[in-house]
């Protein structure tokens, strides 16, 4: 039910027109970060309020979401803004990836191929590739105009010489459709390959610095990288431990003080997925692995 | 003039502005994708369904609009745009956020409009331009982000040199133009990424 005190999506409609503005123009200048007019939340900075928003920007009454926290379904941050959708759109939630038509994401991109009509919405903390190695908007600015990257393959460089290889393993910097270096939020460099020729539609939105950005869907993304350094993905080397999946990203989930662990699919929805098809793995519990 | 001569504005303004802008998002992600737009509003001569309901959708007070002369001839287009949507008119093309374009044959000089700058290629005018057909008429090959490999897509335009006059937008990307052409209630959008395919 739609509480009667707000309006549909919670923000109001001249908000979502000018982010509505920013999302076409982003869609127009693939990788480049449209300022935007952010407002403050019902949640803080951090918690997604440019993800948030640009998703109340586009939800209508027929979508489904899906949001992700770190691939996790299940999250403080996941079940509170889909609760947070359900409230004040009426909107359909589920946490399978195929049924959503609008995913907000914190961290991952779904381990399942989105679809053509598929809208991917990222939160993003830092949207500026460029700002730790120079922190003045103006030059950064004016770099992107130039298409002055150097100093990032500078720094790629200096991870080679300091480590003997690309040592960045998350918020790897691509290139979008040949022109702007952007930051892909902070997904593992895992990720990084499906954002490529993607099908789906990808949102960014960073509320504290007020950026939104846009992948459109079928659009080249390149991560950067040098001929005899080339970009590699990075997985834990194990099966999932419910699933079994070789394929995943895995998170390490620490399981006594004496040093024991398992991998577990970052992606719960499709670690739940390959288990109802009766995949599994080495820590799965005898019921589950019987009622397969 | 009364209000009550003045044409309508969306009967559900919410909702409706939602699904026309999932209408042009669509059409903005996937160039020359024919898109249909299903929210009704009034349209004062001569404006078309599309573009009525894309004014209604996107322009607001923040948005200087340009009229051409089509457009700003009779006058009934500027009262209804001023009292649904609030966006001034502006008579400088280069400082408008949106142009309406009711005569496609007269459309001016496309360095006329607003086309960004190198640091906010964002601060461009968005073209609206209405035309005679889209789905029929003279074919075009595009290519470009949001598109899978190349698209066709038909239109009679006309502004014959509609595309070669968007030339301009490879030689200045990330500056550009983006273009959204309307017939009746179907729109196409042509962002200044999308190119011609040229040969066979």
């Amino acid at each position: 039910m739609i509480e009667a005190s707000y309006n549909f999506a919670y923000l109001d409609e001249q908000t979502k027109r000018m982010i509505r503005r920013a999302i076409l123009k982003a869609i127009a200048i693939p990788g480049y970060q449209v300022p935007f007019a952010s407002r403050e939340m019902p949640m803080p900075y951090g918690w997604g309020t440019g993800g948030v928003q640009v998703t109340a920007s586009i939800l209508g009454p027929d979508d489904t979401l899906k949001v992700i926290d770190q691939g996790s379904d299940d999250t403080t941050n996941a079940i509170s803004i889909r609760k947070f959708f359900a409230k004040t759109a009426g909107v359909a939630t589920t946490t399978s990836t195929p049924a959503a038509s609008v995913i907000q994401t914190r961290h991952r991109i779904p381990e399942t191929t989105l679809h053509e009509g598929q809208v991917l919405v990222y939160q993003v903390p830092i949207p500026e590739p460029l700002r730790f190695l120079e922190p003045r908007e103006t030059e950064t600015r004016r770099m992107h105009a130039l298409a002055e990257y150097g100093l990032m393959h500078v720094k790629l460089y200096e991870d080679i010489a300091k480590f003997g290889h690309i040592a960045t393993s998350y918020a790897y910097p691509v290139k979008v459709a040949g022109r702007y270096v952007m930051d892909p939020s902070p997904t593992p460099k895992f990720d990084n390959p499906k954002m490529n020729d993607c099908a789906a539609l990808q949102l960014f939105g960073a509320g504290r610095e007020k950026r939104i950005y846009a992948i459109p869907p079928y659009t080249q993304v390149v991560s950067l990288d040098f001929e005899d350094h080339p970009f590699t993905r990075y997985r834990q080397n194990a099966p999932c431990a419910l699933c079994g999946a070789e394929d995943s990203y895995l998170d390490e989930i620490v399981t006594d003080d004496r040093g024991g662990r398992m991998f577990v699919c970052s992606d719960t929805d499709y670690c739940e997925g390959r288990r109802a098809q009766g995949h599994t793995g080495t820590e799965s519990a005898p019921m589950e692995a019987a009622d397969a | 003039m009364s209000i009550t001569e003045l044409a309508a504005g969306f009967a559900d303004p919410v909702l409706a502005s939602q699904s026309v802008f999932r209408t042009i998002m669509d059409a903005m992600a996937r160039p020359g994708s024919i898109q249909r737009i299903a929210a009704a509003s009034g349209t004062p001569s001569p404006l078309m369904r599309g573009s009525a309901a894309l004014a209604l959708a996107l322009f607001d007070h923040d948005t200087p609009i340009w009229l051409d002369k089509t457009m700003a001839e009779a006058g009934e287009v500027a009262r209804w745009l001023k009292f649904h949507t609030g966006a001034p008119l502006t008579s400088d093309p280069s400082a408008a956020s949106f142009a309406l374009i009711g005569a496609a044959d007269a459309l001016p000089s496309l360095d006329s409009f607003a086309l960004g700058t190198a640091e906010y290629p964002d601060r461009s005018t968005t073209l609206i331009i209405q035309v005679a057909g889209l789905g029929a008429g003279e074919a075009f090959r595009l290519q470009g982000p949001g598109i899978k490999g190349e698209t066709q897509f038909q239109a009679s335009l006309q502004t014959a040199d509609l595309f070669d006059r968007l030339a301009v937008n490879a030689t200045l990307f990330p500056r550009g133009i983006d273009v959204v052409l309307v017939d009746d209630d179907r729109i196409v959008a042509i962002p200044r990424t999308t190119r011609l395919v040229e040969g066979d």
